[in-house]
């Protein structure tokens, strides 16, 4: 494909669209279509053609737009007012709702279906990964190419250098967004500056001695970012990178996808395949003498495979387990290659740096975390789902307005972030701005992005119990403080609940803590302990309350 | 100056550890001048008595009288030594507990292949039943000192117990005072 | 080759390039202990038991698989690490049923040396008591699991050194087991060629060759080296 053939695309799909005055958007992401939102289109598509409005009217498929928590969700939107109005929103629509709707379509909206759109949860969100989340068709690449897409790619590889690529993106200030925030311009330069080994050491892989890794092993429970980005919009994911391979001199991609996420791999295998059959994967790409190609590995359930230097072993074919680093896979990583690892959602950013440029992006956030970030909100809160929010905004704003709060009769107790590697922040901070030092500062993380809201009922001892066991079962087993250490947290920690432990048990849970952060091969087992760290730092009466007061203790 | 009132206890453990204490030969007569033997299977005492310095305790606490003496002897004494591996580790006596519950225990040890009169030993008063799980005794009490060693040999004994009874503080360090088995 | 000079523990100290830490200490004759390395296989740095402090850096770094650099700092014996290190090994100890008393490489046994070596005179953690099994089947060798604490080492010598790759790991966490070909009986395990490195590599008493009873577990661990270095280097020196 030249620019010219992809030009053409965009023009063809943007003209077939305009035909139609209205857009259906059933979204199909996983929660929805397992409340049988596929049937909800197949019916709203019949309904349509019964009343003679499928002309008028398209019915589109898309990825999640957010409020998972009043999903299946329709919603649809006027060409001619799309400026000026908010789009139709309909919530819990059943398929059999699909005649009702499709005979509002012309007149007012279906009342007892209708979402209040003005709530802050739309209002104060600021979508830049999930803009084209709920608009655009995961398995149309001409729908993503209508909606701009792949333009940032003809713009990299048809007016920049790599080395202006790297440089946009480091000027734009973004972060990994797969939790420890490093920055991504610096890791693109490193990847970018290293040299493959003289021998290649790939067995059946000539194109490259230089990968692209996009990580989609999200693990953490109650976290669905990567998910809906990579369900909802993987072409964006394509795109991003491709536009890594070209920036850093690689010439193949692998996207590591957990196998739990059939849908996300379904759509991203379609995804690749139609950007084969396109000419945006493969040879000479956009024409240009750049050649890089994708495969989509599989992940077997192992939550250690998130880090790194395990991904890398899995996709070799090995067992799981981390290597120490150094060496960074910057400089040795999948078969010994320099290795360029990013997150799904640090990748869906690179399009619109591209496109909007440095400066853009940069004016998004705080001094030191740029843009936005996605988070899947759940717990104690009203509105549970996908949000995305730029970085520098309140604990409160995102809890108690985008969130709407905790259900009636509840209150506020803390809010964790950064899943089992991550920590509880209490109400005092809840004003604090959402910013990788700020989080880091009160003893959590940024971590991929999941944020669980807890209410007063929480029993932080069993809230850090069941972090534990979850490191506890997903440790590797490859390093004795990380296999031993959270097996003998846990087990100080299921008896503090079950009120066997003395206070000498807190003294050890307290020192291995430190020991299996300090002394862990990887960051599984270094943060292990976060979760306890945090609760003993703010709800440690807690702790104690439940400690047998006399000093010996039976077990 | 009064003798140091001594003594030693013999629970979940095979006696190994009392036998190399008598290893201990004519160092035992020097002993014997400095301290009173006030409780000991080698003393014929029939209850723990108070006030005791030293007491070294062989064994694992297996049973519920271990249970019991063991809590006394924390009470009535200022130095509570654990004496060997099956005291400081659970050992040989803790290789019951892989196998799970004291019934399956009881049946692997009495009933499951044996030829003559399977049967388990249990008349009330008589056989004390046992714990749940074999524990090393720091697990139920508080410990003051640990001398490892399946047995400790009479010159690891004779090393610890010259510092206590000169009321110098004891030092476990080096292979001679730290290997186990 | 280049050579690099670095402090260890205040003593100046010279090194190839490409030397690791724990190289360049031991030939210093600074001792540190581990358990997963062993001389002539490749490092994986899963024991923990050799990290060091390193000016600059603000995390641990493992002796085994840190190669030295020009101007390096670095500490092998600070109160912290001694704390560590004892924590490691008490819970390597709590883990599976390590009875010192019944096990054949009483007396030889690295797990063993390192508790001397750290003080260890109890364990203050919860033992595990896990229900293990004991693998008789291959007709000179034994493995009992309960000894096992997965260093790895019969994994890399099988992989490296004998070309067989009978070992690897399965499992997670305190779960994972060392196993032989695809989880079959050793005796069943077709790629083993019955040579005994793993039974000479194993630190304790986990492989074993079988008749030995207690405290006869004897390891000739020099000879993997010396087959390395024979293969490598084709030295033949003892």
């Amino acid at each position: 494909m030249t620019p010219e053939e992809l030009a053409t695309i965009r023009e063809r799909g943007q003209e077939a669209d305009a035909r139609f005055e209205k857009t259906a958007y059933v979204c199909v992401g996983t929660s929805c279509d397992a409340l049988g939102s596929a049937a909800i289109a197949k019916n709203l598509e019949a309904e349509l053609k019964e009343a003679g409005k499928d002309k008028a009217v398209k019915v589109k498929c898309v990825g999640c737009p957010g409020l998972c928590a009043l999903g299946p969700l329709v919603e649809v939107e006027n060409k001619a007012t799309a400026e000026t109005e908010p789009a139709t929103l309909y919530q819990y629509v059943k398929p059999e709702d699909a005649h009702d709707i499709a005979a509002a379509i012309d007149g007012p909206p279906v009342e007892r279906l209708r979402a209040d759109t003005d709530q802050p949860f739309f209002q104060r969100q600021m979508k830049i990964v999930l803009e084209n989340c709920g608009r655009v068709d995961p398995e149309e690449i001409d729908d993503y190419i209508a909606l701009g897409g792949y333009a940032a790619l003809e713009q990299a590889l048809t007016e920049m250098t790599p080395a202006q690529v790297v440089d946009t993106i480091t000027r734009a200030g973004l972060r990994g967004r797969g939790g420890a925030g490093f920055p991504t311009g610096l890791k693109w330069a490193t990847v970018a500056k290293s040299q493959p080994p003289a021998v290649p050491r790939t067995p059946d892989d000539i194109l490259s001695r230089k990968f692209v890794i996009c990580n989609g092993d999200e693990g953490d429970p109650g976290a669905f970012m990567d998910r809906s980005v990579m369900e909802g919009d993987p072409h964006r994911v394509i795109e991003g990178m491709i536009i890594a391979g070209y920036a850093v001199g690689a010439g193949r991609g692998y996207v590591y996808v957990r196998a739990e996420y059939p849908l996300a791999v379904k759509r991203l295998r379609a995804a690749i395949r139609q950007a084969q059959r396109a000419g945006l994967l493969g040879t000479n790409i956009l024409g240009s003498a750049f050649s890089f190609d994708i495969d989509v590995r599989l992940g077997a359930g192992a939550f250690v495979c998130g880090e790194e230097t395990s991904l890398i072993a899995s996709i070799e074919g090995g067992r799981g387990t981390p290597r120490p680093r150094p060496p960074f896979p910057a400089e040795s990583g999948l078969w010994g290659c320099p290795t360029l690892i990013n997150n799904v959602e640090t990748l869906a950013n690179i399009a619109p740096i591209v496109l909007r440029g440095a400066e853009w992006f940069s004016s998004i956030g705080t001094e030191k975390s740029k843009g936005t970030k996605v988070f899947a909100l759940t717990g104690q809160v009203k509105n549970t789902g996908l949000i995305e929010v730029p970085m520098g905004i309140s604990l409160r704003e995102v809890v108690f307005d985008i969130g709407g709060g905790l259900p009636e009769g509840r209150t506020f107790k803390a809010v964790q972030t950064g899943g089992p590697s991550g920590g509880c922040i209490p109400a005092q901070f809840l004003d604090m701005k959402v910013d990788y030092e700020s989080l880091a500062q009160v003893g959590s993380i940024m971590g991929s992005g999941g944020m669980i809201v807890m209410d007063d009922k929480t029993d932080m001892v069993e809230i850090a119990r069941f972090f534990m066991e979850f490191c506890m079962e997903e440790s590797c087993g490859k390093c004795v403080p990380c296999r031993v250490g959270t097996t003998q947290m846990h087990g100080i920690l299921a008896r503090i609940g079950d009120g066997k432990a003395s206070k000498a048990d807190l003294d050890t849970l307290t020192e291995l803590c430190d020991m299996v952060r300090r002394t862990s091969l990887c960051g599984l087992g270094q943060s292990a302990p976060n979760p306890v760290i945090s609760t003993l730092r703010y709800f440690r009466e807690e702790y104690e309350s439940k400690l047998v007061k006399d000093g010996n203790h039976e077990r | 100056m009064s003798k140091l009132r001594f003594a030693s206890v013999w629970m979940g453990g095979c006696s190994g550890c009392h036998m190399s204490f008598l290893d201990l030969d004519e160092f035992l007569f020097d002993l014997a001048d400095k301290v009173e033997v006030v409780y000991s299977p080698v003393a014929d005492v029939k209850t723990y008595p108070e006030n005791v310095d030293v007491c070294l305790v062989e064994g694992a606490i297996a049973n519920r009288d271990n249970l019991e003496l063991i809590h006394t002897i924390r009470r009535n004494t200022r130095v509570v030594a654990a004496f060997g591996d099956c005291a400081v580790t659970g050992n040989v006596t803790g290789m019951r507990n892989p196998l799970g519950g004291p019934e399956i225990v009881l049946d692997v040890a009495y009933r499951n292949g044996q030829v003559l009169r399977p049967q388990i030993p249990d008349d009330e008063g008589v056989v004390p039943p046992l714990v749940p799980k074999v524990s090393p005794v720091h697990v139920v009490v508080p410990v003051d000192l640990y001398i490892p060693g399946c047995p400790p040999s009479a010159k690891r004994i004779r090393a610890v117990l010259e510092r206590v009874v000169a009321g110098q503080p004891v030092e476990m360090i080096g292979r001679d005072l730290l290997k186990f088995g | 080759m280049s050579v690099k000079t670095l402090t260890i523990d205040g003593k100046a100290v010279s090194a190839a390039e490409g030397d690791s830490v724990l190289e360049a200490a031991r030939e210093a004759g600074i001792e540190i202990p581990t358990l997963c390395h062993l001389d002539g296989l490749t490092d994986i740095g899963a024991c923990r038991m050799c990290l060091v402090e390193v000016t600059g850096s603000n995390k641990l770094l493992p002796a085994c698989s840190t190669r030295v650099a020009e101007g390096m700092e670095v500490r092998t014996n600070t109160e912290q690490l001694r704390k560590y290190r004892r924590m490691v090994v008490e819970l390597l100890f709590a883990e599976r049923n390590h009875i010192c008393a019944a096990c054949v490489a009483n007396g030889h046994c690295e797990l063993q040396d390192v508790g001397i070596a750290v003080g260890m005179d109890h364990v203050r953690y919860d033992y595990l008591y896990p229900n293990l099994k004991v693998d008789v089947t291959h007709p000179l060798y034994g493995m009992d699991q309960n000894r096992c604490i997965l260093c790895a080492r019969c994994v890399r010598v099988c992989d490296e050194i004998e070309g067989a790759h009978t070992w690897d790991v399965l499992g997670r966490g305190v779960k994972a087991r060392v196993t032989t070909d695809l989880n079959q009986p050793w005796g069943e395990a077709q790629s083993c060629t019955s040579c005994g490195k793993c039974v000479m590599a194993c630190p304790t008493g986990a492989i074993f060759k079988l008749g030995s009873t207690v405290e006869e577990s004897v390891k000739e661990r020099g000879k993997l080296a010396f087959l390395k270095t024979a293969r490598d280097k084709k030295q033949w020196v003892l």
